[in-house]
């Protein structure tokens, strides 16, 4: 509805008419409906950092965008997944068919948003993925839209970086699972595509991290330097123990993709982590003048808690959750949102982005950090990048 | 890769020790009490967060607040026996059971609620750190000074056990409390004070652990498979058992996954499974 | 108390007719209400081992894991019919109950648990390691199910399912009802109180606690598969460790050794759970730990020992 023509005198009484014989009629379905979101996030459990970084960056969206789009008042419902897929998906069925929510969003988990899947498309929802990494998500329902990033996407520069820069032996040092092992068969593949060699590839149990026997056989093994994935807990594990065997004096370059040094315990984490070369997406020191507003806002408004990768994803999700329905004029259908999310693209803290048009998942610039002390505080300075990075599998 | 097996039997003792270390009072309170307790693990927890608290809250060094985490763990071990445990003594295994996972999951959450869900940084003094060149082979400092700790600990609990009053009123109560209690030992003071020793020696194994174990409110649940193995095998009641078994687990649990990687996990359930069929009472197992 | 009888009380009556009116009561929490039934009858199985046969297992989920993949990668790779899907991952729980229970029915209690516990975290390994048949951790989805006599199909509002799970469980209640009054179920009630006597009149402990410890794993089997097929899709949280911790909650919150108890206790456990989670997450935990606590120390027969006590107290007064 264009209201361009509200500038001139014939145009202002129409649409005087037009509202009043709106209001006048009993019921219509227009954009006076609020735009209901439900998030499904880990609040509680191991991955309860995830859900509070992704509630803040949602929540600070709105504080700053206002909390009404399209005319109508936006309204978050937030609730935990619990970890479990099958109460995820009870609570997604119970958000669209008892809180008839128009979107749902969140997912910190694959198996959580791989559950889901049927049921965003049974009952044509759109369902937003700012989290869970995995490369398949977006390929189980046409409804799913991913704002984070997989896991090939930001290992695949990690490669190639490495490809660049003299190192030619690598072993690579994963947790076993699947986001690890989807590291692990990205890292070496790109690896030994361009001419290096993987002495070894060690997975460490998901389930008890003491690395200690896993980093003496790395340096046994003497390579040019060591890939870690680990899940974020678990990385101040993998440095300290790094720097304790002496692996950096024996010469063994540590580098990784960005989990390792989640901005969000980065600072905590502390003196091990200098030097690491990660990987990644996004750091809380990306020097745009967005990102500085950003984190300087988010900061503010929760307690000094630094932003993280995880918090972009809500953000972004959010922006672009807002712009689809600008674009559709507040719709409710669930295949026009997804349209008109396909294809957008906007410059978000971490760096431009856009969502592509084929497989509705991330196309972001992939940055290369190195972990440095800066006014004594822990950031992960960017000093290279690669553009418009697609994820390798798609 | 032999040349390394020292190593890995060096970083594989360091490792069981600390398990000794946490365990062993364990060990003496189901020996003693025949009280099945899975919340050992949140008086260790206890202990690592005492510690944490003294040096960064009052910038207490690192070894200074090994005493400390002992003595608070000591305390609370002591009081909650006191007020709790001591009523379940009697109690089946099963209500044994339930009643601790029930403190396991108050203790997480308490900490959850008081210190965040964050891994717990700690700040080792510099000649702990790094490695000491030691016969040809490069051995980690802090896991030489737990070998210490834990020998030390080994020499003082058995010359308790075994040289003072104290000691051999745990050994009567062990063996048979109501002949003990005949003679006129005070078979519940010995309950209280054992229960306090093994809980402040778990603190003190909380505190050591830090650096190795890591520590954040899951940790009680995280390593009870372990706390409880060591018991289970090694047989709840004498020193040496758990020793032994500690050792043992310890050491094919980081040559296994040295060796061979892929089944590193595995090795350690399939030696605890193995060897409790073998020895369904523990090695050197006490208690019927 | 005198030989129980095979008859239906009034107030088992009325008990069964609860679901049948929350059906119609509360349209837009079936989801809920299946996934209850299932809980009701995985702690069913865990009733049977523990509350009447004594046995302490840390590791029931095992079972309900392989209930769970097995009638999941039957609907994944071509076989969708869900009841003979259920009926073959009953089986195959089963039989790994049988194998295994050598390991349960011999040892202490701590020896029990701790090779419970040793098999549960090793078959979760296992199952990760083997991502490429379960999924691992990401799981097994594109469970595809087929309609239940090729009428009604699982959709979005819940209701196939809900009547589905409310079928099976009370199917199989019967089934665990009839079994312990029976003679076997009595003289399981004798190994409980008197274990080292038994064996004086000519019963064999052994035996029985084997076809317990089996019968229990099929079940907890079937309460499995009935996850997989209502929800399509199997987590590796189904044969975790939390789960089996849950379980003995569950059991011990309803009271163990009614058979009323685990259903009324699964019931309790996941509505509080639903209803606080939603309040405050990060207190959940500590409530019910709590919760445990006092029961443990003040309330032994859990919510049907105290509802007993009540009646009893009640009856003496009329």
């Amino acid at each position: 509805m264009r209201y361009s023509f509200m500038t001139t005198r014939r145009g202002f009484l129409s649409a005087l008419a037009a509202s009043a014989a709106a209001l006048s009629l009993p019921r219509l379905a227009w954009a006076a409906e609020p735009l209901k979101i439900g998030l499904i996030l880990p609040l509680t459990g191991p991955f309860a950092s995830t859900g509070r970084q992704i509630e803040a960056a949602c929540r600070l969206y709105i504080a700053r965008n206002g909390d009404t789009v399209a005319g109508r008042k936006v309204e978050l419902i937030v609730k935990d997944d619990t970890g479990s897929p099958e109460t995820t998906k009870r609570i997604a069925q119970e958000l669209i068919v008892q809180n008839k929510v128009d979107i749902l969003a969140g997912f910190g988990l694959t198996p959580l948003a791989l559950a889901t899947a049927p049921l965003a498309t049974e009952a044509k929802v759109p369902m937003v993925v700012m989290a869970a990494a995995t490369s398949i998500i977006p390929t189980r329902s046409p409804f799913i839209v991913r704002v984070s990033m997989t896991l090939p996407q930001i290992t695949q520069p990690m490669a190639e970086w490495a490809l660049k820069n003299n190192i030619k032996r690598v072993v690579t040092l994963v947790a076993d699972y699947g986001p690890g092992l989807d590291a692990e068969k990205t890292f070496v593949k790109r690896f030994t595509e361009g001419g290096g060699t993987i002495v070894e590839s060690i997975r460490s149990p998901l389930q008890n991290p003491d690395f200690a026997p896993f980093l003496q056989r790395v340096k046994d093994a003497k390579p040019d330097a060591l890939f870690v994935f680990v899940p974020s807990g678990q990385g101040t594990a993998v440095m300290k123990q790094f720097a304790e065997r002496g692996l950096g004096e024996a010469g063994i370059k540590l580098i990784g993709t960005g989990d390792v040094v989640d901005d969000d315990i980065l600072d905590a984490m502390g003196e091990p982590t200098l030097g690491v070369i990660t990987s990644f997406h996004y750091s809380a020191a990306h020097p745009s003048a967005e990102n500085k507003a950003y984190v300087e806002a988010f900061m503010k408004a929760n307690n000094g808690m630094r932003p993280n990768f995880m918090s972009v994803g809500g953000y972004d999700g959010m922006h672009m959750i807002y712009e689809a329905e600008k674009k559709t004029g507040g719709s409710s259908d669930g295949e026009k949102i997804v349209a008109a999310m396909k294809g957008m693209s906007w410059v978000s803290p971490r760096g431009p982005m856009s969502i592509d048009p084929t497989t509705r998942d991330v196309v972001q610039d992939v940055y290369i950090r190195k972990v440095e002390k800066k006014d004594g505080h822990y950031w992960s300075i960017e000093f290279d990048k690669l553009e418009k990075v697609k994820d390798p599998s798609s | 890769m032999i040349g390394n097996f020292v190593g890995v039997v060096f970083d594989g003792v360091a490792y069981g020790s600390l398990l000794f270390v946490i365990s062993i009072g364990l060990s003496v309170t189901m020996g003693l009490m025949n009280f099945v307790n899975l919340a050992h693990g949140a008086f260790a927890m206890v202990g690592g967060y005492a510690a944490v608290v003294m040096m960064t809250r009052f910038g207490v060094p690192f070894l200074a607040t090994l005493p400390v985490a002992f003595v608070v763990s000591a305390l609370v071990g002591a009081v909650l026996e006191r007020l709790l445990y001591r009523r379940l003594y009697r109690a089946s295994h099963l209500d044994q059971v339930l009643f601790s996972i029930g403190l396991v999951f108050m203790s997480i959450a308490g900490a959850t609620y008081v210190f965040g869900s964050q891994q717990q940084p700690v700040q080792l003094p510099a000649f702990l750190r790094g490695q000491v060149h030691l016969l040809g082979l490069d051995l980690g400092s802090y896991r030489l000074f737990l070998i210490a700790i834990v020998i030390a600990i080994t020499l003082i609990l058995t010359w308790l056990v075994e040289r003072t009053r104290f000691g051999a009123a745990i050994r009567a109560s062990v063996d048979n409390q109501q002949a003990s209690a005949g003679l006129g030992i005070d078979v519940y003071r010995v309950f209280s004070l054992t229960f306090a020793l093994g809980s402040g020696l778990a603190g003190l194994g909380g505190g050591l652990g830090i650096d190795v174990l890591g520590l954040d409110p899951t940790f009680p649940l995280k390593y009870m498979v372990y706390f409880l193995l060591v018991v289970a095998v090694g047989g709840a009641g004498t020193i040496k058992g758990p020793l032994i078994a500690a050792l043992i687990l310890g050491v094919f649990d980081v040559a296994g996954k040295y060796y061979v990687p892929q089944i590193g996990s595995f090795v350690i359930y399939v030696v605890m499974v193995a060897m409790l069929l073998a020895f369904p009472r523990g090695v050197l197992g006490k208690r019927g | 108390m005198g030989l129980p009888t095979q008859k239906w009380s009034k107030g088992e009556i009325i008990f069964w007719l609860v679901p049948i009116v929350a059906y119609f009561l509360f349209p837009r929490y079936l989801t809920l209400g299946s996934q209850i039934m299932i809980a009701a009858l995985f702690a069913l199985s865990l009733d049977l081992i523990l509350g009447y046969a004594r046995i302490i297992s840390l590791g029931h989920a095992a079972f309900f894991g392989i209930g769970a993949y097995t009638a999941g990668l039957l609907a994944k790779y071509g076989w969708g019919e869900p009841i003979s899907g259920l009926v073959l991952a009953a089986c195959a729980a089963a039989l790994v109950g049988l194998l295994t229970s050598f390991l349960v029915v011999r040892g202490e209690d701590l020896t029990r648990l701790m090779v419970t516990l040793g098999i549960g975290l090793m078959l979760f390994e296992v199952a990760n390691k083997a991502a490429f048949i379960t999924g691992g951790v990401d799981g097994l989805s594109g469970v595809e199910m087929r309609k239940i006599f090729g009428v009604f199909g699982f959709g979005l509002d819940g209701k196939t399912a809900y009547i589905y799970s409310l079928v099976v469980l009370f199917i199989v209640f019967i089934f665990a009802r009839t079994l312990v009054r029976s003679p076997f179920g009595l003289s399981l009630r004798g190994v409980r109180e008197g274990e080292r006597r038994m064996p004086a009149i000519g019963v064999s402990v052994t035996r029985k606690l084997v076809v317990i410890y089996t019968i229990s794993a099929g079940i907890a089997g079937i309460a499995g598969a009935l996850l997989a097929q209502t929800t399509q899709f199997v987590g590796i949280d189904t044969l975790g460790v939390p789960r089996s911790a849950d379980l003995m909650i569950m059991l011990i919150l309803g009271g163990a050794g009614y058979l009323y108890g685990a259903l009324v206790g699964a019931a309790v456990f996941m509505v509080l759970q639903d209803y606080l989670a939603n309040l405050n997450p990060v207190y959940w935990q500590f409530w019910l730990g709590f919760l445990l606590v006092l029961i443990v120390l003040f309330a032994r027969g859990g919510l049907m020992g105290g509802v007993l006590a009540l009646r009893r107290r009640f009856m003496r007064r009329a």
